[in-house]
């Protein structure tokens, strides 16, 4: 078992990750660093992220096994790691939490954040509200559009959202939105960062916070089934559930882990959002990693059905990961994903996010054609509620 | 000497501080960007700092990030800006220009193909914004064999020992962000300022600009007594956005009144 222990101490994972940021936020991040260092293995910190994560979240999630849908494909037994169980229905609050309590600790009253289909903005509304803190989210007015429901839970929470209007008003132009509030507030402001990207010591942070799902996986697997499974699966967009389902498995080098993007209408047609698979390194958002870009080093519009996953860059640690060999990265397409969306619904009762349904839709090509005693393990990173209505929109019906 | 020291040198023997415009090239549209470079010499310009507009600016503020988006709907890439420099030399080789910029166009191109060009092009220096001295040592090592210079930002918040650093590894100027915030903010501190500068100095002989915040005459003339070279842009790109028919000659009028302003009281 080889050792593994990225980042380096200036973040970077082989040559990516690292502190690609104007002068203006060096300083913030360097406090963030040392703060982060000085709570991480503190007792009365780890004390308090357990208590949440038990009481409030209702960890640890369980592993589900999905015989029908198994038994569907004739080939590998499939688990579901249940993060859809979570409080406000996936994978996201477990990351929250932890950046939330560091804010307290570090007496900052005012939260910010990212957010593309609203996922990270309502977990992050929800911690604020927990907390009695001040909450700002940042979303493209795209985003605002299409996700109106979201926006009114974030409300419902005491949270402000506030429309991004320029580049593509998708969610990386309300990243550059939130760093440019965090630069001007840093003194009563903490950037709750939703994803394993960003600059050092986010990917980091974001990985540990979310390695929770791997650690629990690690010990409910041998329980359940006496060993762990053959490949570990999860969608990948930024990369923060499968990195925390990942992360704790990378030394377990029988284990596969695959990455599972999205191919939007399929690679050959350019509107996808399959970065490791299509894409080239370059650096955005505080961090050198793959990007989906023009000949020019511009950042181009991506695509795909589910809003999380539509991100024109990826956690450096996956950069490394697929580098190295380590990891798999593949794409499937909307309509795999969708196709295995109704698949589960129909087969297990258990509605996925269509974010999730990406890594199921692997599973489903993968799991024929293995045998019967082998073992899938897919992070089902969170709850389809929220896509009612883009599935219902697909099949021609209106809300 | 290099362009940018000669002229930060010129300028010292005439007891005037240099005058730093920045604007988006391909802004408002790409037959302009020539003509404001010369327009901005024409107001008074001792260095350009020429915009390489990108689709993510971090760390600008919506004038400069609007600016940015308009020139990328004119297709402006980094080889188009590369080329620009290369005809306003045909005519003007006296003052330095600088890039300014994000790391991903450079990155896209490789930091080698983009010395090379840059430098043919009589390119004096770049200022890659996302590239802090932690990230840069890559960068200005090539920048350093192609014989351009790299510059560096500083900001309130610089500790003492990345002040050290910065001073090791910048070339030219360095410039000084006087502002908390992204460009286009408002508020500037003279006295604050001036403290700051003094404590910069003590680590480098480098000239020192200063930007963010500057907006007018009166601001200009005041960060002069103090700095080394005053920066100016989100304030000439709103006139650039503002009268996109007749760029170049507003821009020059705006420029000449901001020399005027800093000139006063400068014994001819």
């Amino acid at each position: 078992m080889r050792v593994y222990d990225l980042p380096d101490a200036k973040g970077h994972f082989g040559p990516y990750g690292g502190v690609f940021v104007s002068e203006t936020l060096i300083s913030a991040l360097e406090d963030l660093k040392a703060a982060y260092a000085r709570f991480k293995d503190d007792p009365t910190f780890k004390a308090e992220f357990a208590y949440e994560l038990k009481h409030y979240v209702g960890r640890p999630s369980p592993i589900y096994h999905a015989r029908r849908w198994s038994e569907h494909f004739g080939g590998a037994q499939v688990y579901l790691k249940r993060e859809d169980l979570n409080h406000t229905g996936a994978h996201k609050i477990n990351n929250v939490i932890g950046q939330a309590l560091l804010a307290r600790h570090l007496g900052k009253p005012r939260v910010i954040a990212e957010t593309g289909a609203g996922q990270h903005g309502v977990a992050t509304a929800t911690i604020a509200a927990r907390y009695g803190m001040e909450c700002v989210v940042y979303m493209g007015s795209e985003d605002v559009k299409r996700q109106a429901q979201n926006v009114y839970r974030m409300k419902l929470l005491g949270a402000t959202v506030v429309p991004v209007e320029s580049g593509s008003k998708t969610l990386k132009d309300a990243l550059n939105e939130a760093m440019r509030d965090w630069v001007t507030n840093v003194e009563n402001t903490f950037y709750i960062i939703g994803t394993v990207a960003g600059p050092h010591p986010y990917p980091m942070m974001v990985r540990d916070f979310q390695s929770v799902i791997g650690l629990e996986a690690r010990e409910q697997m041998p329980e359940m089934i006496g060993r762990q499974p053959d490949a570990v699966l999860a969608c990948v967009g930024g990369g923060s559930n499968a990195i925390g389902i990942f992360h704790p498995y990378i030394e377990y080098e029988n284990v596969r882990l695959i990455g599972v993007e999205a191919a939007g209408y399929g690679l050959e047609t350019g509107k996808h959002s399959a970065t490791l698979c299509a894409g080239r390194s370059g650096v955005l958002h505080g961090n050198r990693t793959y990007l989906l870009q023009d000949d020019n080093g511009q950042i181009i519009e991506t695509h795909s059905i589910s809003a999380g996953l539509d991100y024109p860059g990826v956690g450096p640690e996956h950069a490394w990961l697929k580098d190295s060999g380590r990891a798999e990265y593949v794409a499937v397409t909307d309509d795999e994903a969708l196709e295995a969306f109704h698949k589960l619904c129909r087969l297990e009762g258990i509605i996925p996010a269509l974010e999730s349904s990406h890594a199921l839709a692997y599973a489903a090509k993968l799991a024929p054609r293995m045998r019967k005693d082998q073992i899938l393990l897919i992070n089902l990173s969170g709850r389809g509620d929220k896509d009612m209505h883009t599935v219902a929109e697909k099949s021609g019906l209106k809300f | 000497m290099s362009r940018i020291a000669a002229r930060f040198e010129r300028l010292k023997k005439e007891g005037r501080k240099a005058l730093i415009p920045f604007f988006t090239a391909g802004d408002p549209d790409r037959a302009s960007c020539v003509p404001l470079m010369h327009a901005l010499v024409a107001g008074g310009a001792d260095v350009i700092e020429l915009g390489v507009p990108f689709s993510d600016p971090m760390a600008d503020g919506p004038v400069i990030q609007r600016s940015s988006e308009r020139a990328l709907m004119h297709g402006v890439s980094l080889h188009d800006v590369i080329n620009w420099v290369a005809e306003f030399r045909k005519t003007d080789t006296e003052t330095p220009v600088v890039l300014m910029g994000y790391a991903n166009p450079i990155e896209s191109m490789g930091l080698e193909v983009f010395a090379k060009a840059a430098k043919a092009a009589g390119v004096d220096g770049t200022l890659v914004v996302d590239y802090p001295p932690e990230e840069a040592e890559a960068l200005v090592s090539t920048l350093d064999r192609a014989g351009l210079e790299t510059i560096f930002l500083l900001s309130p918040t610089t500790s003492d020992s990345r002040l050290k650093q910065v001073a090791e590894l910048g070339r030219g100027y360095l410039y000084y962000v006087s502002l908390k915030g992204v460009t286009g903010a408002a508020n500037i501190d003279i006295a604050d300022v001036a403290k700051r500068l003094e404590r910069i100095r003590s680590f480098t002989q480098l000239p020192i600009g200063v930007g963010f915040g500057i907006r007018d005459g009166k601001t200009a003339h005041a960060i002069s007594q103090v700095a080394d070279a005053v920066v100016i842009g989100s304030r000439l790109v709103q006139e650039v956005e503002a009268f996109p028919k007749d760029a170049p000659d507003k821009v020059r009028t705006f420029m000449a009144d901001i020399r005027a302003a800093m000139d006063a009281g400068v014994k001819g």
